[in-house]
């Protein structure tokens, strides 16, 4: 175990070492050193993953914070600090991708003195912004807890039904308004995934990737931490997902008969290809598996259907960012392992901060000893997650 | 009235004088090497393409409802009411929107600075505001690039067509291609040879309206959400609270009997 641990800090180290020259690159020899981004391809990995597909994944902070105090389900509770925590580490290292992207991230407070009301842009920045805030007080009662200061957490408290509404209400905007953003591109974007209808499509997205998450991160942390696995929840969240899946499915499919792509899309063609991809891993196969009563009911199958979900849904947001556009520009985009690397230390410094905040706030009901040795049985891509856990140590 | 510029490619020499006189007024460098590029860049914002014997040049269209400027979030294009699109540096947080949003493709990014700026042609607002003509269209010998307004040179161009239809493809690009552009081309061979946009692709309806569409319904839907989503909160808390009073009750009418 020692061994393992010191390997996976060592790669931690590496990807950390890796991710910070590049963000030397990036600061000190401009944007043009640090990726292949181009006046033919402005927008790149950082756009395509770090923000699409990191707000995205963030989402899960919503979907539970609104089934349990918006819906009243009660049984979801115990993973509304753990999938707070996420949202809260996701729109943080969100924002920090950001300063990565923007040609001059110095200025990025101008967002709120040079208001163009018009902008799509305008509307995702300033929800983000009002968001992080919001999960900043939803987060902020871990923090006092710890500390034991009953005084604010009651004034929190007090104001939770309105930071409820209020996230769910910024949530609905901004992460479909990550789709209208492509709305003014109607001659750049492929068929395949320009259509009137991404507003709807990111939104449904964000909804079923919020709940594969929270399953995903649930799974991995009662692996990494050895903490005991919650069933019941894990099972009431696959059912939510399956229907998710299918209502995405089904407006997908809705998206592709209107606007009479449905004999295209069956032709081989280099989109066609990612499509596939794209809707075989979103929607065929865990939609099958979570048909399957069996699946639906074992902690490693519903843990594979998230895995699915979200990978299908983070190549779909790439497809929208990336591939849709390789054909009206002519050539393909590969990025730089520069950005690469950056966008692998902001996923590493989220499993750490994550880590951290696990060990050291009560994001997790407290538990008797005996779950904790069961961490050290537990083998396989998980022990990533543990040692990352300790990597602050 | 919004000011333009006609180019009739039929005129053009391929001189490139209008390339040296961009460049001169917009302090870019300028040599035999940057002549030689074809593509538009940072430091070139407009080009002269040569196939077989004829040219076409390329610029920022300036068009009557500017992507770019309904995309930048912090407002730093806007179109003048003279017709420049123009762009005010120190707004920029470098998004980049605009570059993605233009359906011309003609924002450019200094991508090797470390503070970069967005850069394209603005048609030299300064001399335009002082009542005189772009740089370019004053340095072209020909004649090709005219400046002028813009309803004025629209008949202008629909008169060379009906007067030379031999010489003329029977459109004008840009009249009406996106809702209407500023920047008016005439040629013998379709524009979409040397890279610009189709017209059946990019269409005559103003690209901020794709957007405008979704934002315009923002304002409403913040109140009618809000509203729906509080209802719910209080319909599901309410059901608790009711919940919460009858076990309270079964408790007390229990209490009362067993005494």
């Amino acid at each position: 175990m020692k061994s393992k641990l010191t390997f996976w800090r060592a790669v931690f180290l590496v990807i950390m070492g890796l991710g910070l020259y590049s963000a030397f690159i990036r600061y000190f020899r401009g944007l043009g050193a640090v990726s292949n981004m181009t006046d033919q391809f402005p927008w790149g990995l950082w756009i395509g993953f770090d923000c699409l597909c990191g707000v995205m994944l963030a989402a899960g902070g919503f979907c539970v914070i609104g089934a349990v105090y918006l819906f009243n389900v009660e049984r979801l509770h115990s993973v509304v600090r753990p999938a707070v925590l996420t949202a809260f580490l996701g729109y943080l290292l969100f924002i920090v991708g950001l300063l990565f992207d923007l040609g001059r991230p110095w200025y990025i407070w101008h967002q709120l003195i040079y208001m163009n009301p018009h902008s799509v842009m305008f509307e995702v920045g300033m929800c983000v912004m009002a968001y992080t805030t919001v999960l900043f007080f939803e987060f902020l009662p871990n923090v006092l807890e710890r500390f034991n200061l009953k005084t604010p957490i009651k004034w929190i408290k007090k104001i939770y039904a309105v930071l409820v509404i209020l996230g769910i209400l910024l949530s609905t905007l901004h992460q479909s308004s990550l789709g209208a953003l492509y709305l003014i591109m109607p001659s750049k974007l492929h068929p395949f995934w320009y259509t009137p209808a991404l507003p709807f499509l990111f939104f449904g997205s964000a909804i079923a990737v919020g709940l594969a998450m929270t399953i995903f991160e649930s799974t991995q942390s009662a692996k990494a931490f050895g903490r005991h696995l919650e069933l019941p929840v894990l099972v009431e969240l696959g059912g939510a997902l399956l229907v998710a899946l299918w209502v995405n499915a089904l407006l997908r499919f809705e998206d592709f008969f209107h606007r009479g792509l449905l004999g295209q899309i069956i032709k081989p063609s280099y989109e066609a290809y990612f499509l596939w991809l794209e809707l075989a891993l979103a929607f065929v196969i865990p939609i099958t598996m979570l048909s399957f009563k069996k699946v639906r009911l074992s902690p490693n199958g519903l843990y594979l259907a998230s895995i699915f979900t979200v990978l299908g849904f983070i190549t779909n947001r790439l497809n929208v960012s990336l591939t849709g556009f390789e054909t009206y520009v002519g050539h393909h985009y590969v990025p730089k392992w520069t950005e690469f690397s950056v966008t692998l230390m902001i996923i590493a410094a989220g499993f750490a901060l994550f880590g951290l905040a696990v060990k050291y706030l009560p994001i997790f009901p407290k538990e008797t000893h005996a779950g904790e040795q069961r961490l050290r049985t537990e083998t396989g891509p998980m022990a990533a997650t543990a040692v990352l856990g300790h990597a602050g140590d | 009235m919004s000011k333009a510029l006609l180019y009739d490619a039929t005129m053009c020499i391929g001189c490139k004088q209008c390339e040296a006189g961009c460049a001169q007024q917009n302090k870019l460098p300028y040599d035999d090497t940057v002549a030689a590029e074809s593509v538009q860049s940072e430091h070139k914002y407009t080009v002269v393409l040569t196939k077989d014997d004829k040219f076409m040049r390329r610029l920022c269209m300036h068009c009557e409802h500017p992507a770019c400027a309904s995309a930048c979030p912090v407002g730093a294009f806007h179109k003048t009411k003279e017709g420049p699109v123009v762009y005010d540096v120190w707004k920029c947080i470098g998004c980049r929107y605009c570059m993605v949003a233009c359906a011309f493709a003609q924002p450019k990014y200094e991508w090797h600075s470390l503070n970069p700026r967005v850069r394209k042609c603005i048609m030299c607002p300064d001399r335009v505001l002082a009542g005189k003509q772009t740089a370019c269209a004053e340095i072209c010998p020909t004649g090709a690039t005219k400046f002028g307004d813009r309803d004025d040179l629209v008949k202008e161009a629909q008169d060379r067509i009906r007067q030379s239809p031999s010489t003329y493809l029977p459109r004008i690009y840009g009249l009406n291609e996106v809702g209407g552009t500023c920047v008016l081309i005439l040629s013998s061979v379709n524009v979409e040879e040397y890279g610009y946009p189709a017209s059946a692709k990019i269409g005559d309806t103003p690209m901020p309206e794709y957007t405008g569409k979704v934002m315009s319904k923002v304002p409403d839907f913040i109140p009618v959400w809000s509203l729906v989503l509080g209802g719910i909160y209080w319909i599901s808390h309410r059901r608790e609270e009711v919940a919460a009073a009858e076990a309270q009750e079964q408790e007390q009418k229990k209490t009362g009997s067993a005494r």
